[in-house]
């Protein structure tokens, strides 16, 4: 039996910096989870990640990870996605240096 | 120490080139990333989880203060100011960009170093005893044997395309500090019963999913048949080895499914071919190389100011205590720089803290700096009358802390901090830990003690090594962390033991508290490590300890 589609996001790496980076209902590429388009929808999310995988000029391995809607918007429900999300535990650096780009 | 020759310098140089020509290509579109990640790893640049980790190798753990300098300089031009480095003696850079790389590569090169084969299906880095041209119990420097086999195995045409990566490492000590038998192939520098020196090569070590211990493949080979020993080993690997399964590809799986003496049996024919191809040109090449290690020009002192301040001051001494070594020569020690202070991430150095070390291994080190595999920093050569000003100069800067070989000097790798394939984080675990037993105070009590901790299977931080080993797994969506205990990266090398379940995330520093706490109270006195007496007493009082509720049940 097909398991139940869960909410995701789309997601990958920046070519250039590496950072991890989300798609965003307009189209565009974000660096924060919360400004990601959450896919409720199977059809939609497959065709989202699609759309992703035509632009290798910005994004390296885009893939559809769970997330779940959040007060803010969608909010990781994995560790591994929630480090992603927020950058490493020993320094301020990456995302923590660099919110204010968002 | 071995300086480039021209060749070196141009394969370097022609290999940056092309480089950045392939990040062009991938920029412009014209290589996909499919083709292009191939050609990154091959010059050591990776994608993480957050960033992309350039990965430089330093052969054999030796890096002159030009080097060091330089390190530091491309940290602050191009990264954020500080590198980590790694249990195979390399050092990573955490964040740069992909268009920065060809630069960064040129800036290595310019000081002779590159990111050739620190990833990929190659022979990767040759590591060596951190300690070699000063330990006191060497039979020889097994540094130049360590740069025959970088020459050979760089770009080595056969050998790019292997069923899986393959480790070498060098000892000329029978302490073996360069953990030979963990290694594809490990090399160790031996004396036969008519005294002639030359060398015992060990096969099939490895840690990872499959933890094993390597096996004495050739007791003793006379030096000129090593170059083309280690070239039939790689060669019956490379047709032998599985190229169906990466879990099953190392030559320690090779060796495991056609068993020892098969594999022996054609090494050895394959030795037999290859042995008339090598004209002796690896010799003279190899007699030129070791000409070029030359002993420092060591130096004598008055060290009274030694005694003077190893008597006075109890921090002065406690340093030396911990963290100093006897040298060949008697007034010379080899020093333990500590990059650990406590509460630091295990293996980082700011490029402040390097361009101090560069100063330092020139003002008191003979201009000679090594990395550990332990991820500290070794001055291989200072004079005794040295220590004091050596030790004032450090421990302003950070790198004065007394815990060589202590519970807060803990190998630990990257985890899901930065890298893409851990299932768990070991950087805060180590912190955590380090800062704790700071705050105890007990760290100079509990004596001799590693712990190492990995982020996943793949066992980058030597888990299975440590006397506690930590390894960090995904279960069912949540961090857990198990302990091994009894590991020993020792001459013998020593599997650890599973001790049961595993721990969250908060659960695994209270854990090790309480193993510690155990130990104290078992030792039969202060002379007894914590291994001596895991040794003794088996597991059954630590897993008591680790697990008080079940004890609790089973009563
Ligand atoms: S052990 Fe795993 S998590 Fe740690 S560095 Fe190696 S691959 Fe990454």
């Amino acid at each position: 039996m097909a398991r139940a589609f869960t909410p995701k996001v789309v997601t990958a790496n920046d070519l250039i910096s590496g950072d991890v980076i989300y798609l965003a209902t307009d189209g565009s590429w974000v660096r924060d989870l919360a400004a990601a388009h959450l896919l409720t929808d199977e059809g939609d999310a497959n065709a989202r990640l699609f759309e992703a995988e035509t632009q290798p000029h910005i994004a390296v391995g885009a893939y559809l990870a769970d997330a779940a809607a959040g007060d803010n918007g969608p909010a990781p429900t994995h560790f591994r996605e929630d480090f992603r999300a927020k950058g490493p535990s020993n320094y301020a650096h990456g995302k923590q240096e660099a919110v204010r780009h968002v | 120490m071995y300086d480039y020759s021209d060749f070196d310098e141009s394969f370097v140089r022609a290999r940056v080139d092309q480089f950045r020509h392939q990040v062009e290509r991938r920029i412009s579109g014209a290589l996909t990333e499919d083709e292009f990640k191939p050609l990154r790893l091959m010059n050591g640049l990776y994608l993480q989880l957050h960033a992309y980790m350039l990965r430089v190798a330093i052969p054999y753990g030796s890096v002159n203060p030009h080097q060091m300098r330089q390190l530091a300089m491309i940290a602050d031009r191009w990264d954020k100011g500080y590198g980590h480095f790694t249990t195979r003696q390399n050092v990573q850079y955490n964040w740069p960009k992909l268009t920065d790389v060809p630069d960064m590569l040129d800036a290595l090169a310019d000081v002779q170093m590159h990111a050739i084969q620190t990833s990929g299906n190659t022979i990767r880095n040759v590591t060596a005893d951190h300690f070699a041209g000063a330990a006191a119990d060497e039979i020889e420097d097994p540094r130049p044997t360590a740069e025959l086999l970088r020459q050979w195995s760089t770009d080595h045409p056969e050998f790019q395309f292997l069923p899986r990566k393959f480790k070498l490492a060098v000892t000329g000590s029978a302490a073996d500090r360069a953990v030979t038998k963990a290694h594809d192939v490990g090399i160790r520098i031996v004396r036969n019963a008519e005294g002639e020196v030359g060398y015992q090569v060990l096969v099939g070590g490895g840690l990872g999913r499959t933890p094993i211990v390597g096996q004495v493949l050739a007791d003793f080979l006379p030096r000129e048949d090593l170059l083309p020993y280690v070239e039939a080993v790689v060669s019956v690997y490379n047709t032998l080895g599985r190229r169906d399964n990466k879990y099953k590809a190392r030559i320690k799986i090779t060796s495991l499914e056609n068993g020892l003496d098969t594999l022996r049996e054609k090494v050895e024919a394959r030795f037999a071919q290859l042995k008339p191809l090598f004209s002796g040109i690896d010799q003279e090449l190899f007699r030129h190389i070791q000409s070029t290690f030359t002993r420092p020009a060591f130096k004598t002192a008055d060290d009274a100011p030694f005694h003077a301040a190893y008597d006075t001051d109890p921090v002065f001494r406690s340093w030396v205590d911990t963290n100093v070594d006897a040298h060949r020569e008697a007034d010379y020690r080899i020093v333990t720089i500590s990059i650990k202070k406590h509460g630091q991430t295990p293996g980082d150095a700011t490029s402040d803290q390097m361009r101090l070390i560069a100063d330092l291994a020139e003002r008191y080190g003979h201009d000679d700096i090594r990395i550990s595999h332990e991820q500290n920093v070794i001055l291989p050569h200072v004079h005794v009358a040295d220590l004091p000003a050596l030790y004032a100069a450090l421990k302003p800067a950070g790198l004065g802390t007394a815990n060589a070989g202590l519970i807060s000097d803990i190998i630990a790798c990257p985890g899901m901090d930065y890298c893409a394939l851990a299932t768990a984080r070991a950087i805060p675990v180590a912190q955590e830990i380090a800062t704790r037993f700071d705050e105890l105070k007990l760290e100079h009590e509990i004596g001799p003690l590693k712990i190492k901790i990995s982020g996943c299977i793949n066992a980058c931080g030597h888990h299975h090594l440590g006397h506690i080993g930590i390894l960090g797994l995904d279960r069912a969506g949540v961090e857990n962390y198990q302990i091994t205990l009894g590991g020993d990266g020792g001459p013998d090398t020593v599997i650890g033991t599973r001790a049961g379940p595993g721990f969250a995330y908060d659960a695994i520093v209270p854990a090790v508290e309480r193993l510690v706490m155990a130990y104290l109270e078992l030792r039969e006195d202060a002379s007894e490590t914590f291994l001596e007496a895991y040794r003794r007493l088996g597991d059954a009082p630590f897993k008591a300890a680790l697990y008080p509720e079940s004890k609790a049940n089973a009563a």
